[in-house]
């Protein structure tokens, strides 16, 4: 059971970190658009239509330690991201990076400016604003983001496969060990992998359906 | 005296046109703009809580610049000691009626004053979904009312309010008003709005382009 055990690991890990990093970039997205924006929205939603093998292809060149960024970082941090955990969380958080900020950057701009615009005026910094009044009014929004980047990190296989290859316990998630027992013809272990991944994403699912059956709605509807 | 002379050029629904207001209002009294939908009464509530920024011109309140093209001065939103009544009342969702008054003082005694006044105080653990139109209404000037603001903007601020109620609720304002020594700017269409307590009416009319 070690490959779903990392598998989920490496979902709780990535979600965690991305709720951090895509709820800022989000909300500055949804303000003003810019030139320099629309391209940034661009590249971050590059890995919904490139195939994981392209991403992980120019990650697997970028951390490669003969390279002088694998170098660089090596050298700084003592980091070697090619076939490690730690390379497989950085390439799960930029390919998962659309599926976080898409849905809370939506959110953003469905706010009303007017509820942004009364909380200035009674005097409340930008910073405020952000924590008591928009924030807590995309919260369903932001259900949704973190259980479709846990839901889509769990499937990841491409990204996977090129960074991190197959190394029992360290890089062999559930995905990829699907991959290698049917590839030696050891359907069984295939099926259970397979089955306990189906089930737990389906309940995930679900569980989404419920706990937002209420507040799928803007709260402004 | 709040001493405005602005333009701003203003594109929308309504077409395009250039608003130019030179006017002064009196401070420690209440204003009411009036003048025909579109003609910009609500762009000039924001460009004096400084939501909208004018393209050319000054605003003085008090002899204070709060504004002014020339010299890139503009007061920020946060600190022009503004209450705003929204027409659309942009309450927070997330907030209960209490919670909306906490979020502008601190002073319970005074959040339980403005809460009986308007007759909310039964209402006070709701949140904004679960008002009616009028109380969303009410809630929405409290707020305004919470920060205790030198000067009050509302925008179309008894619509929602049938004449009883609305009665009853200004009579109480007043006093309050008066004893805050806030200066009140509304825009309204309707005539006697703050009733007999009606000060100064601002015209605003279109001279045509």
């Amino acid at each position: 059971m070690e490959p779903i055990w990392l598998s989920i690991k490496l979902a709780i890990i990535t979600t965690i970190l991305l709720l951090f990093i895509g709820i800022p970039i989000a909300y500055w997205l949804s303000r003003k658009q810019n030139i320099i924006k629309l391209v940034i929205e661009g590249l971050i939603t590059m890995p919904l239509v490139l195939p994981p093998s392209v991403l992980g292809f120019y990650l697997l060149l970028a951390f490669s330690p003969k390279n002088a960024f694998g170098i660089w970082l090596h050298r700084n941090f003592d980091l070697q991201l090619v076939f490690s955990f730690k390379g497989l969380v950085i390439a799960s958080i930029i390919y998962s990076l659309p599926f976080m900020i898409s849905p809370i950057k939506a959110a953003f701009a469905h706010l009303p400016q007017s509820i942004s615009q009364a909380s200035y005026l009674m005097g409340k910094s930008k910073i405020q604003t952000f924590f008591y009044v928009l924030l807590p009014n995309i919260k369903p929004s932001i259900l949704t983001a973190a259980v479709l980047t846990f839901a889509h990190t769990l499937g990841e296989f491409g990204v996977v496969l090129m960074i991190g290859g197959n190394i029992p316990g360290e890089t062999r998630v559930a995905s990829v060990a699907i991959y290698d027992a049917v590839e030696t013809m050891d359907y069984n272990s295939a099926n259970s992998y397979a089955l306990i991944l189906f089930a737990i994403t389906f309940i995930i699912v679900i569980g989404v359906f419920v706990v937002n059956r209420n507040a799928v709605k803007s709260p402004f509807e | 005296m709040i001493k405005i002379d602005i333009i701003k050029r203003i594109g929308g629904r309504y077409g395009n046109f250039e608003l130019k207001v030179n006017t002064a209002f009196h401070s420690n009294s209440i204003t009411r703009i009036a003048g025909p939908s579109g003609i910009g009464k609500t762009t000039l509530l924001k460009i004096l809580a400084g939501l909208i920024l004018p393209d050319a011109g000054t605003i003085t309140v008090d002899d204070k610049v709060w504004f002014d093209k020339e010299e890139k001065i503009s007061k920020e939103v946060q600190e022009r000691q503004i209450g705003f009544v929204f027409q659309d009342y942009a309450l927070f969702p997330n907030m209960t009626v209490k919670a909306h008054l906490k979020y502008g003082t601190d002073d319970l005694a005074y959040i339980n004053r403005l809460l009986e006044f308007g007759e909310m105080a039964h209402l006070e653990n709701r949140l904004p979904k679960q008002l009616s139109g009028g109380q969303q209404q009410r809630l929405a000037i409290l707020r305004a009312l919470s920060t205790k603001p030198k000067l009050l903007l509302l925008d179309e601020p008894f619509a929602a309010l049938d004449a009883e109620l609305k009665l009853r609720f200004i009579n109480k304002l007043i006093p309050l008003l008066a004893e805050q020594k806030t200066t009140v700017i509304f825009a309204s269409h309707h005539d006697n709005e703050f009733g007999e307590h009606s000060g100064y009416v601002f015209n605003f009319k279109s001279y045509g382009n």
